[in-house]
């Protein structure tokens, strides 16, 4: 009697496609055709993982927060003081900082099992500024507002030393990105997944269906905070340096922006969030040095009102069913 | 033979002043169809909210299949097979009706923590999915989205989230409140249609329903028991004509 599911449909949305092997491709060849912009490319890489980190969060389960920052942070401090003091390889800087970031996630994620919006809006600002004036305070350990300076990294590997151009360096954030932008699509398209969406679409339904809310808060939470040490790890580690301002406020307010230009809720939304944020900070602010923000908040103005559905291609990729 | 699953025992809510539930005592059986019926305000969604977990009570234990759970947070309640639909659709609005039925069939067996599975790839997951889907009638709007389904399927849809759950016992909260005349008849055929040893407490302000499907009928008032019977019991009782008073030819005796 009944008819069966067709298996052409949603459970493929999950499946990786032709055309997005062809842009990580096209994205792991820039460093290669284009040195001069390697350096670029490799920012555009951690800002992303970065706003991928914040999707999981605000995205796929809607817990408002305005401090991401401080998991980025933080894993950037840490990766960096364990390359300095303990160890210059990189990946095992890399796995340092996530697995500190992952803790300090766990530790925060009590802070948003409770409230509103606004209550978790103000409680992760409060974290961020909390962790920046240590971070300025304990300038023995982090130089204060000097930052971490002569943090020397080793070959990535044992084999491939970071360049004055940034090809190793875009292709070491490169490889990170895809890594765990793979992995946060399986959590996304898994039960697991869509019970995060079930808390977020209706926390008291969830509730009243058996899954247990302040859990999965408290795990995405928890495994973002990892995901975005990572994202502040490789940022320290390429740009040899950490300073104050990967916990500063613009850090977490900027992958708001870009996961509004790309759209939440879906993984791409953060990438190419973060591809157009950068292009347009890039062209605008050679541009006009000094007036990039008035331009860049017109079209933020402009994208709202007009709304993103209309002008960003997220639709017309979602409507094909080719939707992270 | 008949065996208690649901037990209130002096259940007492207290808001500031107002006492919503008043030592309230309601016992269902295995199999129960019970109706909980009463005036606006008479607290029977503040009742359902006491027994699921959404509230807590201010007094009162509550057993579920011989085992307290009164401290029992509403989503372990939920793991032991109390289940209940809500007054006001309560869906997933992102969702088409299969994402929501594979999510919550996921949930119920015990594998809404698989991160690594694809959602769907469970083939015992998807035929229970396809059963639920035919059984409430939404197999061919099971891939549109939840918010854009007219409202009759979304009751459905509603009642179907809870039957996935598995539950033993159901607590529907006036399941047909606003369907339209056309699509009433599915979901009081589904309602009838419910396997027969889950136990039922139906909170109904349609009389016709409430006597074609109750075998026991409580009547709550300001908050508390006023009597409790069988349906000719109860349209027979000059005290719960009273308090329908006006609406008394709905009471058919």
């Amino acid at each position: 009697m009944s008819t069966p599911v067709s298996p052409s449909d949603w459970r493929a949305a999950g499946r990786w496609r032709w055309p997005e092997g062809l842009l990580w491709l096209l994205a792991f060849a820039l460093p290669a055709l284009w040195p001069g912009h390697a350096l670029i490319v490799n920012e555009i890489a951690i800002v992303a993982l970065f706003a991928v980190s914040l999707d999981l969060v605000l995205g796929y389960t809607g817990i408002v927060t305005l401090g991401h920052a401080a998991f980025l942070g933080f894993g950037a401090y840490c990766a960096a003081l364990f390359a300095k003091h303990i160890h210059p390889d990189p990946v095992l800087g890399l796995a340092v900082g996530v697995v500190a970031a992952t803790l300090l996630g766990a530790l925060c994620s009590l802070t948003i099992l409770r409230g509103s919006d606004l209550t978790r809006l103000m409680v992760t600002l409060g974290v961020a500024l909390l962790l920046l004036e240590l971070a300025n305070k304990l300038d023995g350990l982090t130089g204060g507002s000097d930052g971490l300076q002569g943090v020397v990294m080793g070959p990535v590997l044992g084999r491939f030393e970071f360049d004055l151009y940034g090809q190793t360096a875009a292709w070491y954030s490169l490889s990170v990105l895809l890594l765990l932008f793979a992995l946060a699509r399986r959590w996304v398209h898994s039960p697991w997944g869509a019970t995060l969406m079930a808390v977020r679409d209706n926390p008291l339904r969830a509730a009243a269906i058996g899954i247990s809310v302040p859990q999965r808060l408290a795990a995405v939470y928890t495994l973002a905070a990892g995901v975005a040490g990572a994202a502040g790890a490789l940022l320290a580690q390429t740009t040899g340096f950490a300073s104050l301002d990967v916990f500063a406020l613009e850090r977490s307010a900027d992958a708001v922006l870009m996961l509004v230009i790309g759209g939440v809720g879906w993984l791409y939304g953060g990438v190419l969030g973060a591809v157009v944020f950068k292009l347009l900070h890039d062209l605008i602010s050679a541009w006009t040095p000094q007036y990039w923000t008035f331009w860049m908040g017109l079209f933020l103005v402009v994208l709202m009102l007009v709304g993103r559905e209309r002008l960003s291609p997220a639709r017309w990729w979602r409507a094909r069913g080719e939707g992270a | 033979m008949s065996e208690t699953v649901l037990q209130a025992q002096g259940l007492v809510k207290r808001f500031g002043g107002i006492t919503a539930t008043d030592h309230v005592n309601l016992s269902l059986q295995r199999g129960a169809r019970h109706a909980l019926i009463g005036p606006n305000g008479a607290g029977k969604t503040t009742l359902i909210n006491l027994l699921t977990g959404v509230l807590a009570p201010t007094e009162g234990r509550i057993a579920l299949l011989g085992r307290d759970i009164s401290d029992l947070p509403a989503h372990a309640r939920v793991a032991r097979g109390l289940v209940r639909t809500f007054q006001i659709n309560q869906l997933f609005a992102s969702m088409s009706p299969l994402q929501t039925l594979a999510m919550v069939v996921s949930q119920q067996r015990g594998l809404g923590g698989r991160w690594w599975q694809r959602l769907g790839q469970d083939a015992a997951v998807m035929a229970r999915c396809e059963a639920l889907l035919a059984l409430f009638r939404l197999t061919e709007v099971m891939h549109q989205n939840t918010a854009a389904l007219p409202y009759g399927k979304r009751r459905l849809l509603e009642m179907a989230i809870a039957l996935a759950c598995e539950p033993k016992v159901l607590l529907l909260d006036e399941p047909v409140a606003g369907v339209p005349a056309g699509e009433r008849e599915e979901l009081l055929h589904t309602v009838a249609n419910l396997p027969a040893d889950v136990s039922v407490l139906l909170i109904e302000h349609d009389m016709d329903l409430v006597f074609e499907f109750a075998r026991r009928i409580t009547v709550l008032v300001n908050g508390a028991v006023l009597t409790e019977g069988t349906p000719e019991q109860i349209a027979r009782d000059p005290q719960v004509k009273a308090v329908y008073l006006g609406h008394g030819e709905e009471l058919r005796a």
